[in-house]
Formats: C-alpha cells, structure tokens, sequence
C-alpha cells in the first residue's frame, strides 16, 4: 500500500496561502496574548495562563468518593476563614475531583498557613468523603521557586534554540540554520497562541513538550533540507524553485507517514492520558501539526526566498550547498 | 557472511536478555500478577506516580557566616589580651539581620572590626591578624587609623556555604530516618541556590514531615548579661539606652519550661556553645530533687570552651536560644567541662523535646520552606493507569498501521519497535538495580508521568527511523535494484538523516534534564534513552532481521514491503 506514489504538487506555488495562514494564526495569538497582559489575574502579568508552579500559591487537588457540591465545599472553606478561593471541578467528570487555588502571597509561610486552613476546613465538613492520605494533592509554592523556574524555563529554551542553530550551521550552512530556528519559532508562537486562545495553561511539563516539539520540528525540517543538499549536489541544471519542489515532493510520502504516526500518538496521549498531562499533549497535539506545515510552508520558501534576494543583488545565483556532501 | 549474522543474532539475544532481567529481575512466576509486581520493584518511580512529599529548602547560609565570624570575634579578643595587645572593641559593624515577615537576611555577617588599638602596638597587632590562623580564612585591610578590618575570603566564605549545605542534608537525612521512609531522597537543588531538594516516597501528610525536619535554627547555649525584663525598653533602659555591641535583645518565647509571658533579655551576640557542639542529651531524673533535667554531653573542644566560661561565671545566668528566640534560662551551679544538665520545672514531655532538639539540634543553619507539594497515592497510581493506557492504544495503532503498509517489513517494525521499548525499560531497572546494589550511588532512573508521555513519543519518533529507511528501501527498488542492494542502499542513505534527527530531539532532551525539576528530568530521560536505543533497534536489529530473511530469498524475488 502506497499514500503517494509519484507526487508532484507546486508547494511553493502556494506560499502566499501559507503565509497567509500563519499569519491569521500568529496574528490572533498576539492579540489574545496582549489582552491577557493587558487584563492580569490575580495581579501577576502574563501572557498566557501560568500554572501554579510558575505563578506560585497554593493549590489543593481533592478526589471526593461522591460527586462534589461546589457551593457547599466553597461555603465551608470561607467559613474557615479563607477568602479568595477559586474552586472548580477538574478533570472528568467520573473522577469527582476539585481544584481549590488560593492566589500568590509574599512569603512562604503565609501560603502554608492557607493550605492548613483549607485541609483542616475540608477535613471537618467532608471526612468521610475523600481520604486525606491518598486522594489528595497538594502543591505549595512560594515566589522565590516560580521566579527561580522562569529563568530555568526561558534559560533551558535558549540554549535548546542555539544548540540547535550551531548543530545546523556545522552540518549545513548558515542560511539553512537560520530559515530551520525562523521556522521553529514560528511552530512555538502559534502553540503558545493556542494556549492563550484556548486559556490553558502553562505548567513546566508544557514547556518540555514546546522544547519537545521545537525538537520535532527541526527533525521533519532536516529531512527536507537533507534531500535538497542531495538534490543539489547531483543536478545544478534545475531551478531552485523546481528543486525544492522536488525534494519536498519526494520526502512528502516518509513525512505524512511519520508526522502521521507521531501525532496518532500523541492523539491517543490526548485522549487517554488523563488530566495532568493534558496542557502537555494539547501542546503535542498543536506543535506537531505545525511542526510538519512548517517545513514546507516557512523553510523552504525562506531558502528560496534567500536565494532571489542574493540573485537579485548580483550575488552568486545557487543557493550554498553544504560543507560536507555525504551520501 | 552466515557466521557473520549468527553473530549479531548472538548480540540481539544477549541485549535482549539483559534487559529483560533489568525489566523483570528474576519473576517469582509467570502469572500477570507476578511479573507486574516483579516490574513495579524494579522500575523506580517518581513521586506523581507513587505519591509523596517534595520539599524544596532554602537554606539560610549566612547564619553559618554569622556564627564563624562569632567565633572568630571571641578568639580575636582572646588572642589580643593573652599577647597584652590593647584594644577598645572587637565587634561586627553590620550584623546579620532578618525580616521575619518576609525572612529576607540584611547585613555583612562576613565583617569583622578590631577598633582602638594602641599606635604603638601597630606592627604586633598587624603580624597577630596576619597569622595563619585568621589569614587562611579572612583578608586584613586597614590599620593605619588603629581600626582593622578582616573580611572572610569568598573562596572560603563559599567553601562554607557547601559545607553547611552538607551538614544540613546529613542532619536532614537522620531526622527523615526516623520517619521510616523507603528511598528518601536528600539532595542539593538549584544549581548553587543554595537550596535542598527532599523527596519522601509515600508520605502525604505536610505538617508531620515538617515537624520532623524541624527547619528552626541551630540550638545554642548564650551568656545573660541581664533580664528578665517586661518590655523592649526595660531592657534597654538597664543598659542605659546604648545597647553594646555585643549584646542584643531577645525575647523569651519558653518553649520549653515555664513561660511567664513575655519577656526580654539581654543577651551576649556569641554563643557559648552551639549545635553540633552537644554530642549527645538525655532526659534524666535529678536523685536529689526528683526533677526532671536533660543530661547533655559536649564534644572535647566544646568541653573546654564551656569549662573556661562556665568557671569563671558561677552564679550568672545562661540562655537556651533559638530561631532568635530566649527558650530556657538556667542558672550556671558550677564548673562545667562535657557533661551537664539542664534543669527547670520541665513536665516529661518539655525534657523529651528539648533532648531531642539538642541531640539533633545539629542544623547549622535555619531554613525556609520555599515549595511543598504532595501527591496522594490515589491520584498517583490514577496516572499510571491513564498513562499506560494512553500508551498501549499508541503501541497498537502504530504497530497495526505498519503493518498494513509496509507488510512483510511491517513484522520488522513491529519487532524493532517492542525490542525498543523493551531495552528502554530494561535500561531504566538496570540503572535502579545496579545503584541499589551498589549502595545507592550511581544514576538512578526515574519513570514519572511525563516519562510515560516520553515513552509514548519515543514510539512515534522511534518509528520514524524504519519509516525514512524503508521509504528509501521502496525508492531503490522503483529504481530498479535487486532486493539486497535495494537494502544495502536504503539503510546507507537513511542513515545521516537518522542521526540528525536523533542528535537533535537528544540535544533539547539533555537540556530539559539539565534544567528540568523531577518529572521533567524523567520526560528528559525516556525519551532520550528511548532515542538512543532506537538507533540500536532501528538500524542494527532491523538490518539483521533483513539479512535473515534475504538469506532465505531465492534469486531474484523481492522483499516483501
């Protein structure tokens, strides 16, 4: 069985519709992340929803044995004393779990004096209906840690980028290190994008998926550029344009297969695997889709679009081949 | 060529059965039950799938800087007089202090002055503070003015850092002992932060593990220069308003022994003896009186220290201090070398607890809280049970649809892809068995939920690799090649792109294990073993599996693919 057995589509006839696309997509993701600095929650700036580990505060996750009464669980924690609690439902519904969050303080041990008020609070009306050794999860986190893990994130997805722009510059050439990073960030602006879109939010395990999917991206974009270095080297004759056609065209069948496969994958993530994973998959989900549609529709265009501008200077009209030429 | 393939065939097997073993260990049986059990004792889990308590520490460093300088103050002062050298005041012009609402630290407890020495004593003063014993540890400056300066080193200042940090874990490690805990894991955090990472697997309850590490300050023994006092101002109005420098005013919080409300003494800045100073204290009963009283014994060097003191100071008071608070004053009967006593109107419970905190009263340090999470065991194993899940709907779907397209060589995807995840699974139980073998060192791999998650795309990323070589495989025999140079050639073109593709994806994955905190690093590390072992599975075992079957081709019929 064979998806494609001899394509020959016009990808760069349609570069504009892509670019195009990408930038409704860009576009509204930007607007909705101003927004969202524009309008902050809880008085913490950010553009997108940050998880707890991130923004800090305490949040308490119950796992009730019946179905949950919101109003009466909220009744009972402002009876305590604790004011400003956001309680929701969370997860499946089957699962009769409740999220109870309290906003960010200053020190640490004010968060810890709110998580002992909502345990002893949930312990008095609801005894018997969650057991306070299993079915609870608590997390506790002060300022110091959410700040300390914005640098480690930010750090971490720096580093990835130029490590990765380095690896492409030492196998390729410069040109093509640079249109793969373009492409990846375009793939991490439209995820986050979505994040903001849809108000999930950001947790340390999501930015593992974004490094993740930067990852992936520069993969399927690799495949392409790999051909075309090969084309190249074996026929100087063609247009730049008819090439890179070609190439995409030739590596189209392994990358619909793999980005296929992939992302069933990472669906069946999605939808089975549970409630903590879900920013972490949604992520996946969104990344790998965009990841594939940037190959062929940022790369490559942006080499050959290299290659016009140099052209049109006067420069050497062939787009560089690559330092080493291995088979 | 046939000898060379039983070989490798040879190898797979043994990979394979190494693994197994690290997957397994040796099953009691072959039941379902047995071998699952057999598998969640050799894999090591992460604390969101077993359930436990992560603490995050923030270790107050500068109270180490605080009490060497302390100590270095009283030898100064010491050394000076025994070598008739005048001087008007050793003392720290900007002590430590901290915030206790927000537990911010101000001041430079590494400065130490020496003020008013005689001009004419200018070079012996300056050879004292240039012996070794302050030079190794401090930088002089000054001298000109009759006022001195020593700064501790920053090298040494960080050297005690680290080791303060060491103490801190060990004293953390006996006091988590007594909780019981399998596999607590104590450890330094926060790339030079300062902070200390514990982990305890299977506990839930927050406020009994923080009673048990009890991040309160080192206990320490004070001089009484005056009290008790009232109010604040009392105090101060007994020193006549000016407090001196080295005395500073504290109240009694009487944790332990009879609290009379709140009061304030005037107490000496440097400690008598302090924290690791007592090697050991016990509640013990005086014969004479019938009163409770805690026996402690001191470590020889402290012994002397609190001999030359307690001798010379008959009749005065000492204080009990910590977290800056006066907890117990008792009155000096006599000459103390090592051993001694403490005594007040203590119920059993008070002389139990402050036996306890003086045994292991050991902090150097105070800390704070800084995170605190816990997950319950419920949700923990409700994880693994919707990861696993999530994974084996992955495993199946991909292995059906290769099934379905590449036919024949579908069987070898397939075979490639269980032996994969099978070599990851065996790698991450070797790791743990060979570290518990060897006493808990070694590198440790943990399987957490994003690890799951890192499985599950090691299979679609893993898959890849067969994909791009049989896509080639297919172009080769469009060109027209016979099957065995159709193989040779897809695996020799596949190959750059592979390791590219591979090198890549492990790049960020040891960056996030770099950077990442607990579940994280398990994403990091799934996915990168997962990844190196596919270049193993993919190129090497898939070939082999080809040479098998080409072996049994006759000439010129095709691989079926």
């Amino acid at each position: 069985m064979e998806f494609f057995r001899n394509p020959n589509v016009n990808w760069l006839g349609w570069k504009w519709y892509f670019l195009a696309f990408s930038m409704i997509f860009s576009v509204a993701g930007i607007v909705k992340m101003s927004w969202n600095w524009e309008h902050p929650v809880g008085g913490m700036r950010s553009p997108v929803p940050l998880g707890v580990d991130f923004r800090g505060g305490t949040q308490v996750d119950v796992q009730f044995t019946n179905p949950p009464d919101i109003d009466a669980i909220r009744r009972a924690i402002e009876a305590a004393g604790v004011k400003d609690a956001v309680i929701t439902s969370f997860g499946p519904v089957a699962d009769h779990q409740v999220l109870i969050s309290l906003p960010e303080e200053t020190n640490e041990a004010a968060l810890d004096t709110g998580r002992q008020e909502i345990e002893s609070a949930l312990q008095a009306h609801y005894n018997n209906y969650f057991n306070p050794n299993t079915g609870v999860k608590v997390d506790v986190v002060g300022p110091t840690v959410g700040r300390q893990l914005e640098k480690q994130a930010t750090l971490a997805t720096l580093y990835s980028m130029l490590g990765m722009l380095i690896y492409l510059w030492f196998r390729f050439q410069l040109i093509y290190g640079v249109a793969a990073v373009v492409a990846c960030f375009h793939d991490t602006l439209i995820t986050v994008g979505a994040f903001a879109l849809t108000g999930r939010e950001i947790s340390l395990t999501v930015i593992a998926a974004i490094l993740t999917l930067v990852g992936y991206s520069m993969n399927d974009t690799i495949v392409v550029f790999d051909r075309i270095r090969e084309n190249l080297r074996l026929s100087r004759r063609e247009s730049l344009t008819d090439l890179v056609n070609r190439s995409i065209n030739q590596t189209l069948s392994r990358t619909v297969l793999t980005s296929g496969l992939t992302f069933l994958t990472v669906l069946s993530l999605f939808i089975f695997g549970g409630e903590v994973l879900n920013g972490f998959s949604f992520a996946l989900v969104v990344g790998i889709l965009i990841g594939t549609y940037s190959s062929i529709a940022i790369a490559a265009p942006m080499l050959v679009a290299w290659q016009e501008y140099r052209a049109g200077k006067g420069r050497a009209a062939s787009l560089p081949a690559a330092r080493k030429s291995k088979g | 060529m046939k000898k060379n393939l039983k070989n490798k065939i040879a190898l797979i097997i043994a990979v394979l059965l190494i693994c197994l073993y690290g997957i397994f260990g040796i099953p009691s049986g072959v039941s379902g039950k047995a071998l699952l059990s057999a598998i969640s004792s050799r894999i090591h889990l992460g604390l969101d799938l077993q359930g436990g308590a992560h603490l995050i520490l923030q270790v107050q460093v500068s109270e180490a800087v605080n009490a060497e300088t302390d100590n270095t103050v009283q030898q100064i002062q010491e050394d000076l007089k025994k070598a008739n050298l005048g001087f008007s005041q050793v003392v720290k012009p900007d002590p430590l202090r901290v915030d206790p609402a927000t537990n911010l630290e101000a001041g430079k407890p590494e400065v130490i002055q020496i003020q008013g020495t005689s001009p004419a004593q200018t070079d012996a003063v300056s050879s004292l503070l240039g012996t070794p014993k302050y030079s190794n540890e401090y930088d002089l400056s000054g001298g000109s003015d009759n006022n001195w300066t020593l700064t501790m080193k920053p090298v040494f200042e960080s050297d005690l850092d680290k080791r303060t940090i060491d103490e801190a874990i060990e004293t953390i490690r006996d006091r988590v002992d007594a909780l019981g805990v399998s596999e607590p894991l104590i450890q330094e955090y926060g790339l030079g932060a300062n902070q200390i990472l514990v982990e305890l697997p299977g506990v839930s309850d927050l406020d009994q593990v923080k009673g048990i590490i009890r991040s309160t300050a080192r206990l320490e023994i004070h001089a009484v220069d005056g009290g008790p006092f009232p109010t604040e101002d009392a105090a101060l109005q007994s020193v006549n308003g000016a407090l001196p420098p080295n005395d500073e005013i504290l109240p009694f919080s009487g944790d332990l022994g009879a609290s009379n409300g709140t009061s304030y003494y005037v107490i000496q800045r440097s400690s008598i003896v302090a924290g690791s100073d007592f090697r050991s204290a016990d509640p013990g009963v005086n014969s004479n009186t019938g009163q409770r009283q805690v026996n402690f014994t001191l470590t020889d060097e402290a012994g002397d220290k609190f001999w030359d003191y307690t001798s010379a100071n008959i009749g005065k008071d000492m204080a009990v201090v910590m977290g800056g608070t006066v907890r117990e004053v008792a009155v000096i009967k006599g000459a103390i070398r090592d051993q001694g006593l403490i005594e007040g109107s203590f119920n059993q419970n008070e002389v139990m607890e402050l036996s306890k905190l003086l045994r292991t009263g050991a902090l150097p340090a105070s800390m704070n809280y800084i995170s605190a999470s816990t997950v319950g065991a419920t949700l923990g194993a409700d994880s693994i049970r919707e990861g696993v899940t999530a994974a084996i709907v992955g495993i199946v779907v991909v292995m059906a649809f290769m099934l379905v397209y590449y036919k024949g060589s579908g069987i070898n995807a397939d075979l490639a892809l269980i032996f994969n995840l099978i070599i990851l699974l065996g790698i991450m139980g070797l790791s743990a068995a060979i570290s518990s073998a060897s006493g808990g060192g070694g590198l440790v791999l943990t399987l957490t939920l994003p690890g799951i998650a890192g499985v599950i795309l090691t299979i679609g990323m893993g898959v890849d690799s067969n994909v791009l070589i049989f896509e080639r495989i297919r172009e080769e025999i469009r060109a027209g090649k016979a099957a065995s140079a159709a193989v040779d050639q897809g695996f020799a073109r596949a190959w750059v792109t592979i390791v590219d593709t591979h090198v890549t994806t492990i790049v960020s994955a040891a960056i996030l294990f770099i950077f990442g905190t607990g579940p994280v690093k398990g994403f990091a590390t799934t996915l990168t073993v997962g990844l190196a072992a596919n270049l193993f599975t993919a190129v090497f075992v898939s070939r082999v599996i080809f040479e098998a079957h080409l072996n049994k081709l006759k000439a010129g019929e095709m691989v079926s693919i």
